[in-house]
């Protein structure tokens, strides 16, 4: 059968499974839009192409399947970079088909030409310049298999314009006729090491599993749960990690971090064993890497060997996938003799392991000692906390919540309770302001079953909200609160504690937008919260509303600060726990 | 004249030999990834290899900026890499190009000429007062044969990347530090 390379790429994404791409044409890409017309595929219209590449990490990060975002060359080519990206930094699986200037004139400075593939080189897992339509299906299928095997990640797909319009002899390749020579990922963990690592486990009095993204990628939510209840260690999950634990757990300590929790930051402090699982020691995580967790020996587990010893040299470092790793170590342990319930063989060397209740029961201490605290009162000001406790507690339990970067993200992470794995759609590595609300969209794309809300700041907002004419256009009904305290709020807060108080470019106006006629111009329901007591009522009225976006702009309280904090460069054991002490006491 | 790297080139670098293959645009992604993650690069030679699908990249990498196990688990991401072999340098053998114009004319051209092929060199080309030889050895030799040249006057001077193999009688204890299971 005899296709374009246009029919052929649309064909190859058909073969993929995909249902769906996000993306806006141009001249180089116009040949593959063509035979998109008569495509199952579903192609969701972005209004810049920033949106399509978030809204294609949303859908990737709620359904586990790679994101597609399709837009043209030059700056269409560009305006994706940021979501690569993104991407990129939190292992999150998209492939990005670009069009390009025709073969003949690469190197002219043709009209809308730029070298995507040198451009994204550093930010993409791996990237390919297509020079003949008779490898499109090859190209594509390797897309797919190197962005969703391994440590998940974006790839690029640039297709020349005269490639797209030649003809080629269709076929479809199997997985051995990829042309990959110098790529394979690990799977399974070497046995030696995994009975070292459950020899380790075995011989901690103050364990903690500190789980990171890796364990969503994998699917190991469900292992982890067991691995923490059989032997009965607390877990930290990591900004990248809510939800893989459940947050109702009496074994999870929350967040960690930079405005994590006092009981998780203080707890890997003490700890004589970390078990980093699919986790990278990120330095949001470590404060100061030098007084890290100072006691702990360490048990390393990623997929990516690079990340083995990277920042903190493991006792113990396993290379491999997260799921299958963590069922290896279960077995270990229960060939020392930690049974399937918790219980332990007599005279095994499970026998012989410390007791971690002293433990337990420190950390207990600590979470009744050191809660998260903020004050809401009847008439004072609308606190961003209170909003969200508020939404949380309206909105079904395994509702997807997308967040944007700075304040509203940190109090979004820490209030909110996830107690189910893929509900929590952020931007972790890459900190990209703008995010929530096309991330959002492709959320709901993917799980249309679930509610969607974004948490957004008004910085956030301002930087993305076009797609919700998007939204509004495709009938994508997403929520979104905007905690508006009419500041780039983290910055504002950095200026507070450690710049004297001297505001520099941070003020953005409450009203300027109006959010509520701005919302309402997108074709969404837009209200407008000032108080405590208009809370409830106008999350109830947009929980209601299903057949298209609504936007709450709350007003919250300017001079509201997140906490704990931990100083950027300083010690995790410097935590500032509130307002009133440490610098925050000023 | 093949013994351990010294002088410049000192113990704190070690030789890579990445089997890559042979695509468009591979060299940028080994010399972007040094870049971006601040390690630096000692010398570097690529060439193709007897199978038409790969081509070899010899690196000499300076294990100051970043440990060589994090610079080999980098390398190894990149999709285009296939294998990855540590060359230590006492087990290696490593041979550089070194191209010299000296100014010698009379009495000084027959004794450069002498010099060189004392390094098994060759005389490329001969002017009224200046010649042009070439001399290939290991690095350690090629700084001698520099340091010798140096009275002449030494004009132009070129030196190429090294490459190397492992030495026969310590093939087996070539590192192959990452690989197809890798």
């Amino acid at each position: 059968m005899q296709l374009t390379g246009a029919q052929a790429l649309i064909k190859s994404l058909e073969m993929e499974q995909v249902d769906v791409v996000f993306g806006l044409p141009g001249g180089a890409i116009l040949p593959v839009y063509d035979p998109l017309l008569d495509s199952s595929i579903r192609h969701i219209l972005v209004r810049h192409e920033q949106g399509a590449g978030h809204a294609a990490e949303g859908y990737a990060q709620v359904t586990g399947r790679p994101g597609v975002a399709m837009v043209t060359s030059g700056p269409g080519a560009t305006n994706i970079v940021t979501p690569l990206l993104d991407a990129m930094m939190d292992s999150i699986p998209l492939v990005v088909v670009t069009g390009q200037v025709p073969s003949t004139a690469i190197g002219t400075d043709a009209f809308q030409e730029c070298a995507i593939t040198g451009v994204t080189m550093g930010i993409t897992k791996h990237n390919w310049l297509v020079t003949e339509a008779a490898d499109i299906p090859r190209v594509v299928a390797e897309a797919f298999y190197v962005a969703s095997t391994g440590r998940p990640g974006p790839v690029l797909v640039d297709v020349p314009k005269d490639v797209a319009n030649a003809t080629m002899e269709w076929y479809w390749p199997s997985v051995g006729d990829l042309d990959l020579p110098g790529y394979h990922p690990p799977a399974a963990g070497d046995p030696a090491l995994v009975r070292r690592a459950a020899e380790l486990v075995l011989g901690a009095k103050r364990p903690v599993i500190y789980a990171g993204g890796g364990i969503l990628k994998a699917r190991a939510a469900d292992a982890l749960r067991t691995l923490a209840e059989r032997a009965g260690i607390p877990v930290v999950t990591t900004l990248m990690a809510r939800g893989a634990f459940p947050d109702s757990h009496p074994l999870c300590l929350g967040m960690p971090g930079m405005h994590g929790n006092y009981t998780a930051v203080t707890a890997m402090q003490r700890a004589d064993l970390l078990l980093a699982l699919g986790s990278r020691f990120d330095d949001r995580v470590t404060g100061k890497i030098s007084a890290f967790a100072p006691d702990a020996k360490i048990l390393h587990v990623d997929i990516d060997p690079a990340e083995l010893g990277k920042v903190r040299r493991a006792d113990v470092a396993i290379a491999g996938d997260c799921k299958v790793v963590i069922e290896e170590l279960l077995s270990a342990l229960a060939e020392l003799g930690l049974g399937d319930q918790g219980q332990v063989a007599a005279a095994s060397p499970a026998a012989g392991r410390p007791d971690v209740e002293p433990w337990r029961a420190q950390l207990r201490r600590w979470q009744e000692q050191y809660p998260l605290t903020y004050q809401q009162t009847d008439d004072g000001p609308l606190k961003p906390q209170f909003v969200i406790e508020t939404l949380r507690d309206m909105t079904p339990d395994d509702t997807v919540v997308a967040s944007g970067v700075g304040q509203h993200q940190m109090w979004a992470s820490q209030y909110w309770r996830f107690d189910h794995p893929y509900t929590w759609v952020n931007s972790g590595g890459a900190g990209t302001m703008g995010f929530a609300v096309p991330a959002a969209i492709g959320a709901k794309v993917g799980r249309p079953e679930k509610m969607v809300w974004a948490v957004d700041g008004d910085g956030c907002f301002q930087m993305t909200a076009q797609e919700l004419v998007t939204a509004t256009a495709e009938r994508i009904p997403v929520k979104i609160a905007i905690l508006n305290n009419a500041y780039l709020g983290m910055v504002r807060q950095w200026q507070e504690l450690f710049y004297e108080e001297r505001y520099s470019e941070v003020y953005l106006s409450p009203d300027l937008p109006d959010y509520v006629k701005w919302a309402e111009a997108m074709g969404c329901v837009g209200l407008r919260v000032e108080s405590a007591a208009e809370v409830a009522p106008a999350i109830d009225k947009a929980n209601a509303v299903d057949d298209r976006p609504v936007v709450i702009d709350f007003r919250t309280d300017a001079f509201e600060k997140v906490y704990p904090m931990v100083p950027a460069g300083a010690s995790n054991d410097d935590i500032i726990v509130g307002p009133t002490e440490g610098e925050g006491g000023r | 004249m093949t013994g351990p790297i010294l002088g410049a080139a000192g113990p704190r670098h070690h030789i890579l030999s990445v089997l890559v293959e042979n695509k468009a645009g591979v060299l940028a992604r080994v010399a972007s990834l040094f870049s971006r993650r601040g390690y630096n690069i000692f010398s570097l030679a690529v060439a193709p290899t007897d199978d038409e699908r790969f081509s070899r990249i010899t690196i000499v990498v300076d294990v100051e900026s970043a440990p060589l196990e994090q610079i080999v688990q980098q390398l190894d991401k990149l999709v285009n890499v296939v294998r990855i072999s540590e060359l230590a340098p006492e087990q290696a053998m490593e041979r550089e190009l070194l191209l010299a114009t000296v100014g010698a004319g009379g009495e000084q051209r027959v004794q450069v000429a002498a010099l060189v092929q004392m390094f098994a060199g060759t005389v490329l080309d001969v002017a009224s007062d200046q010649v042009t030889v070439a001399v290939t050895a290991a690095p350690d030799t090629l700084d001698d044969v520099e340091d010798l040249l140096a009275p002449f006057g030494i004009v132009e001077l070129q030196r190429t990347g090294r490459v190397a193999l492992p030495k026969l009688g310590s093939r087996r204890r070539l590192h192959a530090v990452a690989d197809e299971a890798g």
